[in-house]
């Protein structure tokens, strides 16, 4: 009989609605971890993200402060459900809280001896939207033309560098494809008001979307990479149903990617396949995506590896995954009494 | 043209490419015509099985042949 250590690891992103964060498949594969017995502390920024209310995934959940309120007001609150909860290592998952947790990395290590497997700073800035075409250049990816504009004067000229249709992107979420010069308009300011500038303007290239879940171990190997292909597209374009691919060739340029930029902790690389076969990437995502829980049922537990080199492990890189499986979401109401809804909105803790 | 080597036929005539992640149903000719294709049968080989064993007639098979192995070469499926 083998005993499982346990372990009490914090995690955002409980927001499991349409556009869901991955905080719920990522608890779902620590819970099946065969290493772990973990207890799962849920880190909630609202009061309706279903997440909180998963009392069979998620063992007790506080708010936390918006990372608009920065570092210091973020290690008070940690600091106080430390107390509480004794935590062993965070997985942050969302891209807006991100920056926040890299700066207090080292704190919250030395202070509380909370760890943490997240990307270096460079890291997180070179893949950023508005740097992937810089990025793409220097590690040798294909990465659709793309800038940023800063203002709405500077539409009328895109044309002299982009042609029909163009992806009009947020600095951190949404994107839209634009017809014509007024849905540019429309979209520039519809993204700004939601995430602030800048926009970034990106080539439209026909394909279809695949992606790869990741995890690097920050001195250039890749640790697990299994592709997917979104069989269903929500009109967030979000993936409602996807199957992991036998696609060496994406594989090798997450493995490629993930060697040069010596990524450290999960991330999620976008891709569209042309009809030649060629790769164009996207988006890297700092983070696991929402449909990580594939990768676990493909038999890569990114998260729970992810954990292990948190802890300092080292880890052998997966060799497989199974190819073929697929997932499909579901919405599912979760009924809930008042109370609860009561005490995480007013004491900003529910067990 | 040939099957490529990693597609998935089952018996029931669904067809899986695990590279694309695409898949399909074909009916029981359709299976019938990609087993002969995996077994590198040519296309009179194929033509001469089917005509043997079914009720049709050479210019028909020509023509379902021709569209059959377009669609399977644009769904990925076989190759020259």
């Amino acid at each position: 009989m083998t005993v499982k250590k346990q372990l009490t690891i914090a995690v955002s992103g409980l927001n499991n609605i349409d556009s869901p964060g991955p905080g719920i498949p990522v608890i779902r594969a620590l819970k099946e971890s065969t290493i772990f017995d973990v207890r799962i502390i849920g880190l909630s920024y609202e009061a309706l993200e279903p997440g909180l209310y998963m009392h069979n995934l998620v063992d007790k959940s506080y708010q936390v402060p918006f990372p608009s309120a920065g570092t210091d007001a973020l290690i008070e609150r940690i600091s106080y459900i430390h107390q509480c909860e004794n935590i062993a290592v965070i997985i942050p998952n969302f891209d807006a809280e991100l920056s926040n947790f890299m700066k207090l990395e080292p704190r919250l290590l030395a202070e509380f001896g909370i760890k943490m497997f997240l990307p270096t700073q460079d890291q997180f800035d070179e893949r950023h939207k508005s740097n992937l075409f810089e990025f793409g250049l220097k590690h040798g990816i294909k990465v659709p033309y793309s800038k940023m504009i800063f203002s709405t004067a500077e539409i009328p000229a895109l044309l002299n560098e982009f042609s029909f249709p163009i992806v009009v992107k947020g600095k951190f979420y949404e994107a839209y494809v634009a017809y014509n010069i007024e849905q540019i308009h429309s979209y520039f300011n519809k993204l700004t008001s939601k995430w602030g500038l800048p926009i970034i303007i990106q080539q439209y290239v026909f394909g279809s979307e695949v992606n790869v879940t990741a995890l690097g171990d920050g001195n250039g190997n890749a640790i697990g990479a299994v592709p997917m292909r979104k069989l269903y597209i929500t009109d967030k374009g979000k993936a409602w149903a996807g199957i992991s691919l036998d696609d060496d060739k994406l594989v090798q340029i997450a493995n490629k990617l993930i060697a040069s930029s010596k990524w450290r902790g999960g991330m999620e690389l976008e891709f569209i396949k042309n009809a030649e076969n060629e790769y164009y990437l996207l988006e890297i995502n700092p983070r696991f995506p929402a449909w990580v829980y594939l990768a676990k049922g493909c038999g890569q537990n990114h998260p729970e590896a992810l954990v292990r080199m948190a802890l300092g492990e080292t880890i052998t890189p997966f060799k497989h995954y199974e190819v073929g499986k697929m997932f499909i979401r579901y919405s599912y109401d979760l009924v809930v009494d008042l109370k609860e809804f009561e005490q995480i909105s007013t004491m900003g803790e529910l067990s | 043209m040939k099957i490529k080597k990693n597609i998935a036929i089952s018996e029931s005539g669904f067809i899986f490419n695990p590279t694309t992640g695409d898949s399909f149903s074909t009916n029981p000719i359709g299976f019938e015509i990609i087993h002969l294709l995996k077994e590198d049968k040519n296309k009179d080989e194929i033509k001469q099985t089917i005509l043997n064993r079914y009720a049709v007639d050479e210019s028909t098979f020509e023509k379902d042949f021709y569209d059959f192995s377009t669609l399977l070469q644009n769904s990925q499926i076989a190759e020259d």
